[in-house]
């Protein structure tokens, strides 16, 4: 697959480290390489245009070899320039299952720790009310993940560092050993099995305040947008059934209307306004799943966000156990070159037991803690180097993710307040309609 | 003779938009065309009751004032006023109200009475004013004699008359006023009609100071003539009465059927919405809850938080108006039609056949045609109150779009 004419990757100047190596994205920028200062400018969302243009059912075998079915998805990328030309060259296309977008995902979050990685739509419907389903294959759910699988992948795009990534690409250009590469690379011994226990506490001394605040919000958002989605789901069930109800005064005004005279006429066309009003809760329902979604992207997100303070609490904890132990290596190594003890140890009660140590396996003692040791500074020193780089540019996603939180979050507002607002007016209209009829009676 | 207190039962100022042909101005219940005929959803025969009859200021539409001095000057100024052109001209000379309940313990029981007040510039009144005090076997008794005095007419009905006592608390206010309204309904429709009205006995009912003298005095006299009267047989006409008394009794069979359905349908939609009120209610706290977690969203969100609120308060307004206004009409719609069906039963009038068709069909006619406006008036009403829900809901969402677009201010 070739990749569009004109297009350039990566920042300019220094590449990422570790780019040599087929298929394996950065971990972080090196401190001072100019990486950071990718601008949206750069981003792959504005040289390629992304869709997730169908959805089909497909039946395979899976990775146990029984007979699944499962749907696909069509990923079409265009190169953004040769459409300003008025050219309309045809997309490069190929299909891709969730799993493979979730493959995706948690090589991204494995590799960006520090990035607030944008979240996939959800795996399985829920604050579903009566009227949607929760059946995965569902053609409603199969149309609104297609939206958020594309959402996804312009999100990644849009994204000044991620958009660089080598696997991302090739998740959209190639079709055939994709897979195979992503787990070449590794990332699976990477990541830290310690992030899958969301809620275990590692008692950090010095937690950095900022991220335990974020942590905090983290929580609560989530908390918060689950309850909104919760109530707004029994809000659009209950919804539904007043307007419902409204389609039995079409049939009774009709019936009604047969018997009456004068009256007759009036009454069978109000009759109509009221089920075109019964009818007219279907629309509005459906584009308000819209917004549920735009809501449930944000609860997601709160979870990714959630998730770098995790990290950066892990690296916190690591890094105080680092010291800790450093410090206790010091201390061996002073009680065995002084012979003093200060503390308790089992070592120095055996030796008082077991008799002392010659003056050479002293010696080696010594210098094995005096290697240790070493290694050990030279360790705490990356890794409070390491920590440094993380806060920086984690703090730099963060700042970068509110702002886009807060932009796209009054978007939706705005766009529920236009819904509502056309629920009214629709309203008034059809009860309007429903009045002319009344006073023709 | 001057009149006394308020003059007439005029009725009251209609709001002054200029001069203007009658026909041109807007019924007064039609709704949204005045405050107060919005809010006043009784049938036809309230039509131009005003509430006080203490109204001084007697007006035209246009603003001129009006002489009342006369009782001929003021019969032209209801001529004038007529706007009800489906009355064929018949101009109102009679008012009748029933207000103010007052509870009477005696010794022997205790019972409540009403203000029965009436207005008239009809010369079979002695008087142009009568306030008297009637109870619920009062009205009873009217009905009766109504009943006995004009067998082919239809008598409009009255309330039930017992009341399973440790049931319904008969003395409670809302009883009472439930059966006030139905009791004035009741007279109203009586004046209203151009037979009943002149009736001998509704004329004692409202005039007389004791009216159980005069039950008892009439008592002997009537029961021979009403008996008299029963038993006079005469053939009858077979031909086309029996297909007419079917027609209408199939008529109000199907029509209190689809009224029925439609209290059921009513009923219905306001249990949804309440239901759908319930939840808006734990819906508008949460944007709130979530607003106290932002720094630039908490304004949008709180604003989210209260226009539902507002959105609240509009839908338990127009819930409320259905069960206070739109309910009670329909549901006495449908005792004030299934009492109808009664009379429609030949052995009553076996003698004055020729005379009951007529005056059955001109019955008929009449409550027709009121039944119309009743129900055009009904429905328009019930049209507005939805009409004004969304209103309130749109003008909440509306001023909600300034607070989402607004920008932050650069710190």
């Amino acid at each position: 697959m070739e990749r569009p004419e004109g297009e350039q990757r990566g920042a300019s100047g220094s590449g990422p480290a570790g780019e040599a190596e087929a298929g394996s994205g950065p971990v972080l920028e090196e401190p001072g390489s100019g990486a950071t200062d990718t601008t949206m400018e750069d981003c792959l969302s504005k040289k390629i245009e992304i869709t997730v243009s169908e959805a089909e059912k497909r039946t395979g075998r899976n990775a146990m070899n029984i007979q699944e079915t499962y749907t696909a998805y069509l990923i079409e990328t265009r190169a953004v320039e040769s459409q300003t030309e008025g050219q309309c060259s045809p997309p490069d296309s190929l299909w891709r299952r969730y799993s493979e977008f979730e493959l995706l995902r948690n090589y991204l979050l494995v590799n960006y720790p520090h990035i607030v990685v944008p979240p996939l739509p959800e795996k399985r419907a829920e604050f579903v009310w009566h009227k949607l389903s929760a059946d995965n294959m569902d053609p409603d759910f199969v149309e609104r993940r297609r939206i958020g699988l594309e959402n996804f992948l312009v999100r990644v795009a849009s994204h000044p560092i991620i958009c660089q990534d080598n696997i991302f690409y090739s998740f959209l250009t190639q079709e055939g050993g994709w897979k195979e590469m992503v787990n070449e690379t590794g990332f699976q011994l990477k990541a830290d099995s310690r992030l899958k226990a969301l809620n275990a506490t590692f008692r950090v001394k010095n937690p950095d305040k900022r991220f335990t605040e974020l942590k905090h919000y983290s929580d609560e958002l989530q908390s918060v947008i689950s309850h909104l989605l919760r109530v707004r789901a029994r809000v659009a069930d209950r919804l539904y059934g007043v307007y419902k109800v409204h389609g039995n005064y079409g049939r009774v005004f009709s019936e009604w209307s047969a018997i009456e005279k004068e009256m007759g006429d009036g009454l069978q066309s109000a009759g109509h306004h009221m089920d075109v009003y019964a009818a007219s809760i279907d629309d509005i329902l459906e584009e308000e799943e819209h917004y549920a979604d735009q809501l449930k992207e944000y609860l997601f997100y709160a979870e990714a966000l959630r998730a770098v303070c995790r990290k950066h609490e892990l690296m916190q904890y690591d890094l105080e156990m680092a010291v800790q132990d450093l410090a206790s290596k010091k201390q061996q190594c002073e009680e065995l070159a002084t012979g003093t003890v200060r503390t308790f140890s089992l070592k120095g009660m055996t030796s008082k037991l077991f008799g002392q140590e010659t003056p050479e396996q002293r010696e080696g003692k010594i210098k094995v803690l005096e290697e240790q040791i070493h290694e050990g500074e030279e360790q705490l020193k990356s890794k409070n180097v390491e920590g440094r780089e993380f806060v920086k540019s984690a703090w730099a996603d963060i700042e970068r993710f509110k702002e886009q939180k807060n932009h796209d979050l009054k978007e939706a507002l705005i766009n529920y307040a236009v819904m509502q607002i056309s629920m009214c007016k629709k309203g008034i209209q059809v009860w309007t309609n429903a009045k002319e009829c009344f006073s023709k009676m | 003779m001057s009149a006394g207190g308020g003059g007439l039962g005029t009725p009251r100022a209609l709001p002054s938009s200029g001069p203007r042909a009658l026909r041109d101005m807007p019924h007064p219940l039609a709704a949204s065309s005045s405050e107060e005929a919005a809010s006043e959803l009784s049938p036809s025969p309230d039509l131009l009751l005003p509430r006080s009859f203490a109204d001084k200021d007697l007006s035209l539409p246009n603003g001129t004032p009006v002489d009342t001095s006369s009782p001929a000057s003021s019969s032209s100024l209801l001529n004038r006023l007529q706007l009800d052109d489906d009355l064929d001209g018949e101009t109102r000379d009679l008012f009748v109200t029933v207000d103010d309940p007052k509870k009477h313990v005696c010794t022997m029981e205790t019972y409540i009475t009403y203000r029965v007040t009436t207005k008239t510039t009809r010369a079979e009144f002695d008087l142009p004013e009568y306030s008297v005090r009637r109870r619920y076997q009062d009205f009873d008794w009217l009905r009766n004699k109504l009943e006995e005095s004009q067998p082919t007419h239809l008598i409009p009905p009255l309330p039930e008359k017992f009341v399973m006592k440790g049931v319904v608390d008969r003395f409670s206010e809302e009883f009472v006023e439930t059966r006030r309204k139905a009791l004035d309904k009741f007279l109203k429709r009586i004046a209203d009609h151009p037979v009943l009205s002149f009736n001998e006995h509704f004329n004692v009912f409202l005039t007389a100071k004791d009216l159980n003298a005069y039950k008892k005095q009439g008592m002997a006299l009537l029961s021979k003539m009403g008996e008299s009267v029963k038993y006079v047989t005469g053939g009858y006409k077979l031909r086309s009465r029996p297909l007419e008394f079917a027609a209408i009794g199939d008529y109000l069979d199907t029509f209190v059927l689809k009224l029925g359905t439609i209290d059921r349908i009513a009923q219905r939609i306001i249990k949804e919405e309440l239901e759908y009120l319930v939840e808006l209610r734990e819906y508008g706290p949460v944007y709130s809850t979530w607003g106290g977690l932002e720094g630039e969203l908490a304004e949008p969100l709180e604003g989210v938080s209260a226009c539902i609120g507002n959105c609240c308060t509009a839908l338990e307004e127009l819930s409320d108006d259905m069960t206070e206004d739109f309910l009670p009409v329909l549901r006495e719609y449908i005792l004030y039609s299934e009492s109808m069906k009664v009379p429609v039963e030949v052995e009553k009038c076996q003698d004055r056949v020729e005379c009951f068709n007529a005056d059955l069909k001109a019955d008929m006619e009449r409550w027709q045609n009121n039944k119309r406006q009743d129900f055009r008036q009904l429905l328009m009403g019930m049209a507005d109150k939805n009409i004004q829900y969304y209103e309130k809901c749109l003008t909440a969402w509306e001023s909600v779009i300034p607070l989402l677009q607004d920008k932050p201010e650069t710190k």
